[in-house]
């Protein structure tokens, strides 16, 4: 019987620091033990616990790839008292990795259609492992139009930055990068993220899907731009947080009705959404 | 050999047997109430209660369990590196579990024990024990488990069913677990007891005269009844304690936590409550039922919607009516239950919606 | 009692009637014995099913943390010292409130009721000074005394202390040693103190009923859901288990009206009010201080005097 408590061994291989204000870094781990990466295997869209052992276990969506393979990646926001400590940690540090946990964006049901990425702040972890994986030469071709609006505070608090400006050179996924007000230097677009996808998003239909995560009031003035675009609720794909503690569906807190974050999200539909209690 | 009797002067005996190859664990006076404890060698179980105080839900699902131990030393070559704790999965049963508590143990494990996940803490300790029953003739005023899909002499979820006679007690084989516990206990004598049972059981049924009626609970809508305006009026009284979700042999949630002494750490599972804020507090300060009255209405809404439109087996409540009895400010689940089987939608909408 | 009740009745329906309070906060009757359950009443047609007799043992003080409606609340003598605490406190304020006073007679200890009869307890009457059980369709006939809540037993302000309505004439206040459990502890040895309080607490689940039924505990935070950084243990260590308890006691010192709403509610039957009566025994014999006695002085631990003998504090 799998031990679904017990984390894999991982060493912390490389920290980078994420934003400008220090208050993200980007953890990248490599599994101690041989196999450990292949029973990991996970999908765009999925969390995993990272897990401090004495300190306790957070919740984090997974930032890297599946198509890239000898480490997992995670961008965490320094916030509470396992992310404040694991902030402090160093590149060699051994700590655990629980998972991959949850559902993820539905790859299945995506393929043939376009896909319309809508992402805020320190929200871009799972839509930098979905754009990776959608971009990848094996699987590009299954994909339609890719339009990616992405909008941060100040330059410097854009998440994966080179990997964006390589993004805006190629031709075959549209970026529309934004900060709240005019920097030097910068050379996209101003403003916030809402008006941004209203002007800059293609229109909803059938064959568009839209993947929205960003911070609640992102999320507030977003959803009414993709309706006005046309995009039904079920076409809209969004991925919810809540306290966890689990991951795996028994701890019970993480519920929102019948439905457990966790477990059967945290990715869920709007139209999912609407359907199930304001608990989150 | 269904049916097994066992003279009460044999009893002792037979228990001093089992204890060679099973922990037993039976309902105990402490102070002036009952509870399940582990039986010392030689103690009997006390079969004189009606209910225990606290469910045995802790012999499965401890309060406080250790699951994960590690070394923080840096010396040591395995530091911070997490290891399973080996939980203790020899023999162990349950005696004089009454048959409520016993279709809990069958409602829990389908929370631990899933089609995708399993509690290997929970399974090993549910595999281990032998659930030897005890048929329920005077059922208290708060009993309701007629009306839950249980019942006084319900058999679901037990190995073995005592039903007490004068002088020796009637033993029902359910399960070969049960047989084989008959067996190591020498207790062979068959005889037939079909009749008898079936008269005592109605006698005993016909006892519990409180109910709560649940036909209505699936169908009705479910962002309706969260919406419904009642919760408010329910919540006032509500103090927001874990008593109910402690007491209750259903409630499973729980909370993961770690603690270190000195350079040694471990990792527990440690019951949790649905009523507290911290149960599903954010980091940022953001809580998604901060309300007292939206955390009473998520026991309720669990117990009686959810867990009936995800399962299909009824209502998450036994009828046990512990909850009933200990809440300190007489919140009544058949109240509730009633209420939320019979809403109407048309009336007003509850004001605690957000 | 049903003078009580008719009283009771009558003053809340006025109250709401002419719009003088938004609700009344009190008892109405419970769906099992010796239980009541906290209720408000918005309607004065509702008023009826407001009740009273010795089972309302909730302090209803607890139901007034920062509500902002004008309220018509019962009071017993403790439940009044409570609001008197919660008024000093900045919890309500005093305009808010029509305090409608109940000169009590103390309340039946539910444990103890129960843990007397090997049967299911159907029905508790009262009638005066006796209290009629009925196990098994038996009917037992108690003296009230017998069954007391061990804090109404001891108990040496019955009457309200601030009152706007008063339901009957006041009661004769008694004239007991609150003391005598208290000193019993205090004369054990150190050894003895140890084995008392471990055996007093090992069953406590950490339900937190006994904190969350007294009006004192309204901490938005309280101290055990601290996480950042968490401050107690989550388990069952005993080291837990007794912080909780010595810490919520302590932050009762001074404040506690021994109303024993704690004890009440707890569900394993733990007496925890040895720990508060102690705290309440110092605050009496060290500052001569009754708590929720008055609205013109502060608890003693939360008053600094410049002409404080001790000199720790200059």
């Amino acid at each position: 019987m799998l031990n679904p408590y017990l984390p894999y061994p991982v060493r912390i291989d490389d920290i980078e620091i994420a934003t400008e204000d220090k208050s993200l870094k980007t953890f990248k781990f490599v599994f101690l033990n041989p196999g450990d990466e292949e029973k990991f295997a996970y999908n765009a869209g999925q969390f995993a616990e990272l897990s401090v052992p004495g300190v306790g276990e957070i919740p984090i969506g997974i930032a890297s790839s599946p198509v890239e393979k000898g480490f997992v990646k995670f961008t965490v926001f320094r916030a509470g008292v396992v992310t404040s400590h694991l902030h402090n940690m160093k590149v060699g540090d051994i700590m655990g990795l629980r998972g991959p946990l949850g559902n993820w964006y539905p790859w299945d049901l995506l393929e043939g259609k376009n896909i319309l990425i809508v992402g805020g702040g320190f929200a871009f972890t799972t839509l930098r492992s979905s754009i990776i994986y959608m971009l990848d030469p094996e699987n590009r071709s299954r994909f339609g139009n890719i339009d990616v609006v992405y909008g941060a505070r100040t330059p410097g608090m854009l998440l994966y930055k080179d990997e964006l400006v390589a993004w805006e050179k190629r031709d075959d996924i549209n970026m529309h990068l934004t900060i709240d007000a005019p920097a030097d230097g910068w050379e996209y677009n101003v403003g916030f993220t809402p008006p941004v996808t209203e002007q800059k998003a293609p229109q909803g239909d059938d064959a568009t899907y839209a993947i929205v995560c960003g911070p609640p009031i992102m999320i507030k003035f977003t959803l009414p731009v993709l309706e006005k675009l046309g995009y039904a609720h079920d076409h809209i794909i969004m991925s919810l947080e809540n306290r966890m503690k689990c991951g795996f569906g028994m701890c019970g807190r993480c519920g929102i009705g019948k439905e457990l974050v966790c477990k059967d999200g945290p990715v869920f539909t709007l139209d999912q959404i609407n359907k199930t209690p304001k608990e989150y | 050999m269904t049916f097994v009797k066992i003279d009460k002067k044999q009893w002792a005996q037979g228990l001093a047997t089992l204890q060679k190859s099973y922990r037993l664990f039976g309902p105990s006076k402490e102070k002036d109430y009952y509870n399940y404890k582990a039986l010392d060698v030689g103690e009997q179980p006390d079969f004189g209660f009606s209910n225990t105080r606290l469910s045995p839900k802790a012999i499965l699902f401890p309060q406080s369990e250790t699951i994960i131990e590690f070394s923080l030393d840096e010396n040591a070559a395995d530091h911070h590196i997490m290891k399973s704790i080996e939980t203790d999965s020899s023999p162990r049963a349950i005696l004089g579990i009454r048959p409520c508590d016993a279709k809990a143990v069958r409602l829990v494990n389908l929370n631990f024990d899933t089609p995708e996940y399993q509690d290997p803490y929970w399974v090993k300790a549910l595999d281990a024990t032998t659930f030897v029953g005890l048929a329920c003739d005077d059922p208290k005023s708060t009993c309701f488990c007629t009306s839950t899909g249980c019942g006084p002499y319900n058999e679901e979820g037990l190995d073995l069913l005592l039903i007490e006679e004068d002088a020796q007690y009637l033993a029902k084989v359910l399960t070969d677990k049960g047989r084989a516990f008959a067996e190591a206990a020498g207790w062979n004598t068959a005889t037939d007891g079909e009749a008898d049972i079936d008269a005592r059981k109605a006698t005993a049924e016909a006892k519990i005269t409180a109910s709560v009626s649940m036909e209505n609970l699936k169908n009705q809508d479910l962002m309706d009844l969260h919406g419904a305006s009642f919760w408010e009026d329910i919540a006032f009284a509500c103090i927001n304690c874990g008593t109910c979700t402690f007491t209750c042999p259903t409630c499973w949630c729980f909370d993961l936590q770690d603690e270190v002494h000195g350079k040694t750490g471990k990792r527990m599972k440690n019951w949790d409550s649905c009523m507290f804020p911290l149960f599903t507090l954010h980091t940022t300060g953001h809580n998604p039922r901060g309300t007292k009255t939206q955390r009473l209405r998520q026991r309720f809404m669990h117990k009686l919607k959810y867990f009936v439109d995800k399962y299909d087996t009824g209502i998450m409540c036994v009828g046990c009516g512990r909850c009933v009895s200990q809440c300190p400010v007489n919140i009544d689940i058949r109240r509730v239950c009633d209420l939320m089987n019979n809403y109407k939608t048309d009336e007003a909408a509850c004001t605690v919606q957000d | 009692m049903s003078e009580y009740n008719d009283k009771i009745r009558e003053i809340s329906q006025r109250l709401l009637k002419e719009c003088q309070v938004d609700m009344v906060i009190g008892f109405r009757k419970g769906s099992m014995p010796m239980m009541n359950e906290p209720c408000f009443i918005k309607n004065a047609k509702d008023a009826a099913q407001l009740v009273w007799d010795s089972n309302c043992g909730i302090n209803l003080a607890n139901y007034l943390t920062n509500r902002t409606e004008k309220i018509g609340i019962i009071a017993k003598g403790c439940d009044s010292r409570n609001i008197v605490t919660h008024i000093i406190e900045n919890k309500i304020s005093r305009e808010q409130l029509v305090i409608i006073g109940v000169p009590c007679q103390g309340m039946i200890d539910k444990h103890k009721t129960t843990s007397m009869f090997a049967g299911d307890i159907q029905d508790v009457t009262e009638d005066g000074g006796k209290i009629k059980i009925t196990v098994n369709g038996q009917v037992n006939e108690l003296d009230k005394a017998d069954v007391l809540q061990k804090n109404c037993a001891v108990c040496t302000h019955r009457n309200p202390v601030i009152y706007d309505e008063m339901v009957a004439d006041p009661v004769e206040e008694q004239n007991v040693d609150r003391y005598e459990d208290v000193r019993q502890i205090e004369a054990m040895n150190p050894e003895e103190k140890w084995n008392y309080f471990e055996e007093l607490l090992s069953p406590c689940i950490r339900c937190y009923a006994c904190k969350n039924a007294c009006p004192l505990c309204y901490c938005p935070t309280c101290f055990v859901d601290e996480s950042k950084p968490q401050w107690v243990g989550k388990g069952q260590d005993p080291t837990d288990v007794r912080t909780f308890h010595f810490l919520r006691a302590f932050h009762c010192g001074g404040r506690c009206t021994d109303c024993g709403a704690c004890e009440r509610a707890c569900p394993v039957g733990i007496n925890m009010r040895v720990f508060t009566k102690k705290l309440e025994k110092d605050s009496f014999e060290q500052f001569g201080w009754e708590a929720g006695l008055t609205l013109d002085e502060r608890p003693p631990l939360d008053t600094y005097r410049p002409d404080d003998p001790d000199e720790f504090i200059k």
